[in-house]
């Protein structure tokens, strides 16, 4: 999995493609970790050339939406394509995180 | 051993126990009597619901054969959990896990932080993982937590647990393994074996019909559960219940803090008037900010958008009040929010307590302390839990006994489980009578926990055949109380004459006869003749664990009691004689009963007692009882071969 940041105004936007698995979900935790010790709490993880997540890819997520929002900030996803979307919704995981269609609308109310 | 044959034999005794049981509701119970023939026939009618699902459980036996070749290239953690076990012991196991063939890491989880081992860890080449700060000041959730914590500091596709005594045989991943090939799959359990066991085996440590017919009945119908050790889980099965476990947890306690926000607010809002208009627009801003959170995660709306947007709204309404009165009311609110929002020492996860909600809602809170009240709940259960050291518990945390109730949620999400029939570990059993009946109670009482908080019955994602195998479970603890009217019957006979049946004439027998043998055969067959016996002594003689367990299991899930958790030592307890204190129960019933025959013997030769047939039968049923209690003596008495700590090191 290739990990990008960008910081677009107050956000900062983490592009994954590839894999997110059990491989990748440390190196995710990671760069969360370390974008809200550089002082961005408000993160978009954009999925938009993720061709897979599993559930330790989910729970890079869950552990990056506690550290942002003790952080005051928040984590939002983005571009989920359909395998993500499903995994999302078989985990009920869409109860708690909406998938936004693009970075930008993730970031419309910050 | 063939299927036919069992099913036939099966067949048979659940008839004959169903035309006993039949027989006595319909013409034999003494009615006069109630108050000892009612608990006698519930006490039957207990053990014939327990031989219905025995019977049910050997109806699909399955006995599988070797695995498929293991996949090539999969990547295995081995963990081995540890508390406070000897060092030596440990790395004992861990050598041996060093040995396992298939390329995997070994990890040592030192939930006892020691340095020695971390030393010895270091030294054998072998990872040491410790909990992080997270878990500081939060609940620790014994093994589970240990396991959960290092779930994530590794990332292997699938992982072997392996309790601190448990040696490992070499080839035990390269024979299981090939089971995962099936996506499906998410847990391999193998059995638990000892080797510090004397062939009479005094304390009943090696489980042979468990790990044997009883696991393989339950892989039949896709229910073999987890036993904690010598088991290779799926990484993904265990994430996705932490994902799903998350979800449930922040959803539910969200809604309920928000519920109890409103509360709050709506019995302030008459006294915000005298306040000032600042104080009753903020507060009115905030009740409909609850009030459309609510209905916002009614119609589905993501929790965290709504927790978000929520926190934003509480933030933009204190801003309108002044400085000054936050300040003022602070000081009252950590401790109200602490008040409701505990977390249950022993098992942690949160507790919103509902007497101290009541007792909350029903304070004379003034309205910026109501507001603010709101906030902080709201904040201590969003969706990062900060409650917890991890926001996902993979490894269910709701029962002492987690694996029971991991492989029960892993069941109802539709993954399969296998039962391994090949024995690949070798473990230490408890040694002395102490240690083994804390074990026991604590299996119990894990076991009472699931059945009173996830109820296996009612679990819509289980299949109605795997539904039944976890209540079996459930249902052959509360064979304490059933054991006291076995118990009590013939000594109210043998004392005062007094009948809970019409009479034990040959009618009764012929009823009661058939069926009682059947019962032994079928356990003895499908047994392959291994004792069962000792399990059947013990699954009465430990009477007193038994019910204690059940008062405990109720006092912890309904009135949140602590259970007092302990991990099973590995090693002899010191201290030497017969352990009265434990085994009281049992002496006074020994004692009571031996009185009775002498008793009833006396008022058959006095004549005072007439049916000399009745009183006969009664002395074989208090013989019957006092057999069954001779386990406990033995196993008073037992001293384990100190060859012990020689055989596993």
């Amino acid at each position: 999995m290739e990990l990008e940041k960008t910081i677009v105004g107050n956000a900062a936007i983490l592009s994954c493609s590839g894999r997110l698995n059990m491989v990748a979900a440390p190196k995710l935790r990671a760069m969360v970790d370390q974008t809200v010790a550089d002082g961005h709490a408000r993160i978009v993880v954009d999925l938009t050339d993720t061709s897979f997540v599993d559930s330790s890819g989910l729970g890079a997520l869950i552990g990056g939406l506690k550290v942002t929002r003790q952080a005051g900030g928040d984590l939002r996803i983005a571009g989920a394509p359909e395998q993500v979307t499903t995994v999302l919704q078989l985990t009920n995981l869409d109860r708690v995180l909406k998938s936004h269609s693009t970075p930008a609308d993730a970031t419309r109310d910050w | 051993m063939h299927r036919l044959s069992i099913r036939v034999l099966v067949v048979l005794t659940v008839l004959a126990g169903t035309i006993y049981l039949g027989w006595r509701w319909g013409f034999s119970v003494a009615w006069d009597n109630w108050w000892i023939a009612v608990p006698l026939v519930l006490a039957e009618t207990f053990f014939l619901i327990d031989a219905y699902l025995f019977g049910l459980a050997m109806w699909r036996i399955k006995q599988r054969g070797p695995a498929p070749a293991p996949p090539s290239g999969a990547t295995v953690d081995v963990f081995i959990t540890s508390y406070n076990e000897p060092v030596w012991m440990v790395s004992a196991t861990a050598r041996a896990a060093v040995k396992i063939r298939y390329p995997h890491r070994t990890w040592i989880l030192d939930d006892g932080e020691r340095p020695q081992l971390r030393q010895a860890a270091q030294s054998l080449g072998v990872g040491y993982l410790t909990r992080d700060s997270d878990w500081a000041d939060r609940p620790r959730h014994a093994k589970a937590g240990n396991l959960n914590n290092a779930l994530f500091f590794t990332e292997g596709e699938y992982m072997l647990i392996l309790d601190a005594d448990q040696i490992p045989h070499p080839s035990i991943l390269d024979k299981t393994l090939g089971w995962f090939t099936d996506p499906q799959v998410g847990m391999v359990q193998t059995p638990q074996w000892f080797v510090n066991v004397t062939e009479s085996d005094p304390l009943g440590s090696q489980a042979p019909l468990f790990y044997g017919p009883i696991q393989q009945g339950k892989d039949g119908w896709n229910a073999a559960f987890f036993c904690g050790s010598n088991t290779v889980l799926r990484r993904e099965a265990l994430m996705q219940l932490g994902v799903v476990g998350y979800v449930r947890e922040v959803e539910s306690a969200v809604r309920q803090a928000l519920r109890l926000g409103s509360r709050m607010l709506t019995r302030t809002a008459t006294e915000a008037k005298d306040q000032g208009p600042e104080v009753v627009a903020a507060l009115t801003s905030v009740r409909r900010a609850a009030h459309d959170a609510m209905r916002q995660l009614d119609a589905g709306h993501p929790v965290g958008d709504v927790t978000y947007a929520f926190q934003q709204q509480v933030d933009a309404a204190s801003r309108q009040i002044v400085d000054r009165d936050v300040v003022a009311m602070r000081a009252d609110l950590a401790e109200l929010a602490a008040l409701a929002v505990g977390t249950d020492e022993e098992m942690g996860g949160v507790i919103i307590d509902d007497v101290a909600i009541g007792h909350l809602a029903q304070r004379d809170l003034s309205p910026l302390g109501a507001l603010e009240s709101v906030r902080a709940l709201v904040r201590a259960i969003d969706v990062d839990r900060t409650e917890e050291a991890q926001p996902m518990m993979p490894l269910a945390t709701m029962s002492v006994t987690e694996d029971l109730a991991t492989s029960m949620s892993m069941h109802a999400m539709g993954w399969k489980s296998v039962y391994h029939h090949e024995i690949l570990a070798h473990g230490v059993a408890p040694e002395d009578l102490g240690t083994m009946l804390q074990q026991r109670l604590r299996w119990a009482q894990g076991a009472l926990q699931v059945l009173l908080r996830e109820n296996p019955l009612t679990n819509r994602g289980l299949s109605v055949g795997q539904r039944l195998m976890y209540f079996a479970t459930m249902w052959s603890y509360l064979a304490g109380f059933a054991a006291l009217a076995l118990f009590a019957a013939p000594v109210v006979f043998l004392c005062t004459g007094i009948l809970p049946v019409r009479s034990f004439d040959l009618m009764f027998l012929l009823a009661f006869v058939p069926y009682f043998l059947l019962t032994q055969a079928l356990f003895c067959y499908v047994g392959y003749g291994v004792t069962s016996w000792r399990g059947h002594q013990y699954g009465l003689a430990l009477f007193p664990i038994w019910i204690r367990a059940c008062v405990n299991g109720v006092a912890n899930v309904y009135f949140h009691r602590p259970l007092g958790f302990a991990a099973t030592p590995k090693t002899r307890q010191p201290g030497g004689g017969i352990p009265w204190r434990l085994i009281w129960p049992q002496v006074t019933v020994s004692v009571v009963l031996v009185m009775a025959v002498v008793i009833g013997l006396t008022r058959l030769y006095t004549g005072q007692a007439d049916d000399a047939l009745a009183t006969w039968v009664n002395v074989l049923w208090v013989t019957y009882d006092l057999l069954v209690l001779s386990v406990i003596y033995r196993a008073a008495l037992f001293q384990a071969p100190e060859t012990t700590k020689e055989l596993t090191r």
